[in-house]
């Protein structure tokens, strides 16, 4: 089983199951990092049509370890697609009304060039011959997916967590293009602590005998410790306290008693270790390095002179954001400082925070206030849009 | 809150006050039903600030742009007259600090709508000086230990605040017990004594 998975991941990296739009030499990437990417792809997903005025586009940006199968079935795991509770026929976004997208972020592993991908210089996995990624140059390259579809406008732009880092660049950087973003548990910069635990995560990986440098897949070998131990990391800055403590508490896994030992005793140790080996098979080491460092180094307001209100000045977006009481990686304060810069340049802006004890994954998660947030935003967006129901 | 009879006429005084497609900052938006209200009949371009997150969710999901935020600290993050109109209804009493609120409503709007219920009004004034109780009333029903409301005026107090703010009143309404107008001829202590709510259109 878990071979296979990895074996479905790696067919993924250079000839995805979804579609793919290639880039060649005289469309490159400009990058933050001051080089050119090319040629390069991008893989994607498709849901529902584009109408006639190709107004009616969503573009759902994914989050840190999430991928373009949205709201389809995932090729790797057979699950379903990561936000199916919300997109779909007849759900929220009702892809019978609109036209959602959603793309492999540039840096990923599921068919967008990405780290694993093979470097046509040299016929080789790029490994870290692939210059650092931004969320600037993730949102650059869809842009011109978005072009290739003819959309001048987006309806909506939306995400969680990475992706909403996404909306927020995207509305930043290209605010004649978007009507409506809804950057939801994210934040205009990482905070310390955040990076601090990427760090542990990156370091983890790094310590890995088997990640040879970065040139792990030139060895036939993959960082699998090193990479299970930074999701289990990462795994619980996505809960709360309270919701580990209800889900686990100081249960016992499959005994009666204590060990004395260094096994899995309690369920909490069990179920990270779950989490860490499954991840493994999904997703590939040297990715989770690029994607964590592109989110370490957003800061919307140092890209724009130190002042987030500049970022957004003279906007004519809607915007809609969303926090969970719980979430300690991204607060609400987080979102609160951007409502506050948004105000502060006169936009039009929604805040809603949701009381519960899912920490920072509750975007993911069935939660009927974030529904009822979302629809009726949207709802309201596609009355002025013009959009009929 | 719950909005009475009374109080439902007071929107309308607020309402008539804005012209169409105008720009407006509702604060202490509550349930939306002033801004839902300003939207469908004069398609205003409005925004909401609303303490209880409760009330912001359901703001948000019938599709206003609402944030939630206090009256007292939020207001700073407001740009200079950003808008054509800010509305204070009902909130003004409940304000930890209603002189620096005042303030700030008229460097937000052009124009500032306040209203508030008129603490001078008789029955209050009788309740004290005959009763000797604080007063509770069918708009002010609360006991002098829950209640919210924490800086009553008169009108005539709101009007030497406004003076001292350096407001001009452009116009202003009250509103007796049944919700009627009280007759722009009367004096001010008429109105101080009957009007049970007032509304205030303000600049500076």
């Amino acid at each position: 089983m878990a071979a296979q998975r990895a074996a479905r991941t790696k067919d993924e990296v250079d000839h995805p199951s979804s579609p793919v739009l290639h880039f060649g030499p005289d469309k490159p990437l400009k990058l933050d990092a001051g080089t050119l990417l090319s040629p390069f792809q991008i893989a994607y997903q498709t849901y529902g049509s584009l109408n006639d005025a190709r107004s009616n586009a969503i573009l759902v940006c994914h989050a840190l370890t999430g991928d373009q199968h949205v709201a389809n079935t995932n090729p790797v795991t057979g699950k379903p697609g990561w936000w199916e509770v919300l997109i779909g026929p007849g759900k929220i976004i009702d892809t019978n009304r609109f036209f959602v997208i959603c793309s492999n972020v540039v840096g990923g592993c599921l068919g967008s060039t990405g780290p694993a991908s093979t470097n046509p210089a040299t016929g080789k996995p790029y490994g870290l011959d692939l210059p650092i990624i931004t969320i600037r140059d993730m949102v650059r390259a869809q842009a011109m997916l978005i072009d290739h579809f003819g959309i001048e406008k987006l309806f909506c732009v939306l995400g969680g967590s990475m992706g909403g880092m996404q909306v927020l660049e995207w509305a930043a950087s290209y605010p004649e293009r978007v009507f409506s973003a809804l950057p939801i548990a994210t934040g205009a910069r990482h905070s310390s602590q955040n990076i601090a635990f990427h760090e542990v995560g990156r370091q983890a990986v790094m310590a890995d005998p088997d990640w040879h440098g970065g040139k792990y897949l030139d060895f036939g070998k993959r960082p699998e410790k090193g990479l299970a131990v930074a999701r289990m990391a990462a795994h619980i800055t996505y809960l709360s306290e309270a919701a580990l403590h209800r889900k686990f508490g100081r249960n016992l896994q499959d005994r009666e008693a204590l060990t004395f030992g260094f096994d899995a005793d309690f369920q909490i140790e069990s179920y990270l270790r779950h989490q860490g080996m499954t991840f493994v098979d999904r997703f590939d080491a040297n990715s989770y390095l690029y994607l964590t460092r592109a989110m370490d180094y957003f800061d919307l307001a140092a890209d724009h002179g130190g002042r987030l209100a500049d970022a957004f000045a003279g906007t004519k977006t809607r915007f809609c954001l969303v926090s969970f009481t719980s979430d300690w990686l991204f607060p609400t304060e987080e979102s609160r400082s951007i409502v506050h810069a948004l105000n502060a340049a006169g936009a039009s802006v929604s805040f809603v925070e949701i009381e519960t004890d899912r920490g920072h994954d509750a975007f993911l998660l069935d939660e009927p206030e974030l529904f009822a947030a979302i629809n009726g935003f949207i709802a309201s967006a596609a009355r002025a849009r013009g959009l009929s129901l | 809150m719950s909005v009475n009879r009374a109080q439902r006429v007071d929107l309308e005084v607020v309402t008539d006050l804005i012209p169409a497609n105008s720009r407006v900052l509702d604060v202490g938006s509550g349930d939306g039903v002033l801004l839902e209200l300003l939207q469908e009949t004069k398609q205003v371009d409005g925004r909401g600030l609303e303490l209880s997150q409760r009330g912001v969710n359901e703001c948000v999901a019938r599709g206003l742009s609402v944030i939630q935020g206090d009256a007292d600290t939020d207001l700073k993050f407001y740009a200079d007259k950003g808008f054509d109109f800010v509305v204070l209804s009902q909130t003004l009493q409940a304000t930890r600090n209603p002189k620096i609120v005042l303030d700030e409503l008229l460097r937000i709007g052009n124009r500032a709508i306040v209203s508030f219920p008129n603490f001078g009004h008789w029955r209050v004034r009788f309740s004290l000086l005959i009763k000797g109780r604080m007063p509770v009333t069918r708009d002010l029903p609360y006991s002098w230990y829950d209640t919210p409301n924490i800086h009553f005026c008169t009108i005539r107090d709101f009007v030497n605040l406004c003076e001292e703010l350096g407001a001009t009143v452009e116009k202003a309404t009250a509103l007796d017990a049944n919700g009627q107008k009280i007759g722009l001829s009367m004096p001010w202590w008429f109105w101080n004594f009957f009007g049970q709510q007032a509304v205030f259109l303000l600049r500076r």
